[in-house]
């Protein structure tokens, strides 16, 4: 984990995916694209890649999942790809997403 | 530079964990990862707490540099292999790091921490320490590092590199879409950079692209190889990466990656700001 005196908005890295949102989070303004990557058989996969990708495909962002398999993403309202990487397979899935917080469910098949 | 001597694959580096001289270092932002495993005998730098200044805004000092290897045990003649997160986003900053400070051989692990996962090699609790050393840094290259000034001048002049995704390029977006989008700065990209998104130069499991993919990259973007380079991002280390790509792998000389980058640029009073997806003009 950070330090928690560290300032954060100089930072880049992806933070701990199973975190609460911060409190300060407007979720009037901020499109969250949040969810889970899951095995076929439901089972969570956890430290899978996840990518988005935007409207062209083209890559904004990238985390790691938690141990509970779970993301999260600051984007835009719009349409977005999400596609997980993992020792089990891989997957993708699309979103459109508007204001406030958005569910997904990424599916990865060897 | 070149791909035979910047960049060592995963494969050159399960052979190479124990091979006297040369030195493992795992690089994030946040260590977390490297405390859950990391590769057999590698160290850990943390790019906020062991490669910037705890106070001002700037990296840390030449004696600084040297007492953090001293202390790793890391001495000159090793050879220094750098891995991590994110794409080795802050590996290849530190890469650009050790490089400023004039070690001789440092080389980027292909594909970073992601493809040694995702190729299920093997990762490693045990606490590293390595005996002290006397480590001596050269003083700072600063044919490598861009300020704010001479970026401002570059404008129209120079090529300028803008590393970001194409949301924050435009100004739709101000940080990457894995961070909260409130910032301070103001949004947008500086007047004539051309957009080429670090993550074009790289495969989704992180490995770099071959020379020849990426010739043609930056080409197709509008890359003059006759002008010098600037290139930036948010924070400065997405553009070491593409500051790698083309001086480290394609050998263009005059290549700067400005570590100041869009926190810097986009809080700067009275500097001009171009919004949407073209260049704008100078």
């Amino acid at each position: 984990m950070t330090a928690p005196t560290a300032p954060t908005a100089a930072g880049c890295a992806a933070p701990d995916q199973a975190a609460p949102l911060p409190a300060s989070l407007d979720l009037e303004k901020e499109t969250v694209i949040t969810g889970a990557v899951r095995s076929e058989a439901g089972d969570a996969v956890a430290g899978a890649y996840v990518r988005l990708l935007d409207s062209t495909g083209e890559f904004t962002a990238e985390v790691v999942t938690s141990p509970a398999g779970q993301f999260r993403f600051f984007a835009a309202p719009g349409t977005w790809t999400l596609r997980a990487l993992s020792r089990h397979g891989n997957g993708d899935t699309t979103v459109t997403a508007a204001r406030g917080i958005n569910e997904v469910t990424v599916t990865v098949a060897p | 530079m070149s791909r035979d001597t910047a960049l060592v694959s995963a494969e050159w580096a399960e052979k190479n964990i124990d091979a006297p001289g040369v030195v493992f270092v795992e690089v994030d932002e946040d260590t977390s990862a490297y405390d859950t495993g990391h590769i057999a005998g590698a160290i850990k730098l943390d790019w906020r707490t062991d490669l910037q200044d705890p106070v001002r805004r700037d990296f840390v000092n030449k004696s600084q540099f040297e007492a953090l290897l001293s202390e790793r045990g890391i001495s000159n003649d090793d050879v220094v292999v750098l891995y991590g997160g994110n794409n080795n986003w802050f590996a290849a900053y530190a890469y650009w790091y050790f490089k400023l400070y004039g070690h001789r051989d440092v080389k980027l692990l292909d594909g970073g921490r992601k493809k040694w996962e995702l190729d299920a090699r093997p990762l490693v609790t045990d606490a590293v320490t390595r005996p002290a050393t006397q480590y001596v840094a050269q003083e700072p290259d600063t044919s490598i590092r861009a300020f704010r000034d001479e970026v401002v001048a570059a404008i129209g002049t120079k090529n300028l590199v803008d590393v970001r995704s194409p949301d924050e390029f435009a100004g739709r977006l101000l940080a990457p879409a894995h961070l909260p989008q409130e910032q301070a700065q103001r949004a947008g990209h500086i007047p004539t950079a051309i957009s080429v998104p670090w993550s074009k130069a790289a495969n989704e499991d992180g490995t770099f692209k071959s020379d020849d993919e990426l010739r043609k990259i930056y080409a197709a973007a509008g890359l003059d190889d006759s002008l010098e380079t600037i290139a930036y991002c948010r924070i400065g280390e997405r553009s070491s990466h593409t500051w790698f790509v083309l001086q480290e792998l394609l050998g263009h000389a005059n290549v700067k990656n400005y570590d100041g980058s869009w926190t810097e640029y986009g809080s700067l009073v009275g500097v001009p700001v171009a919004l949407g997806d073209e260049p704008g003009e100078a």
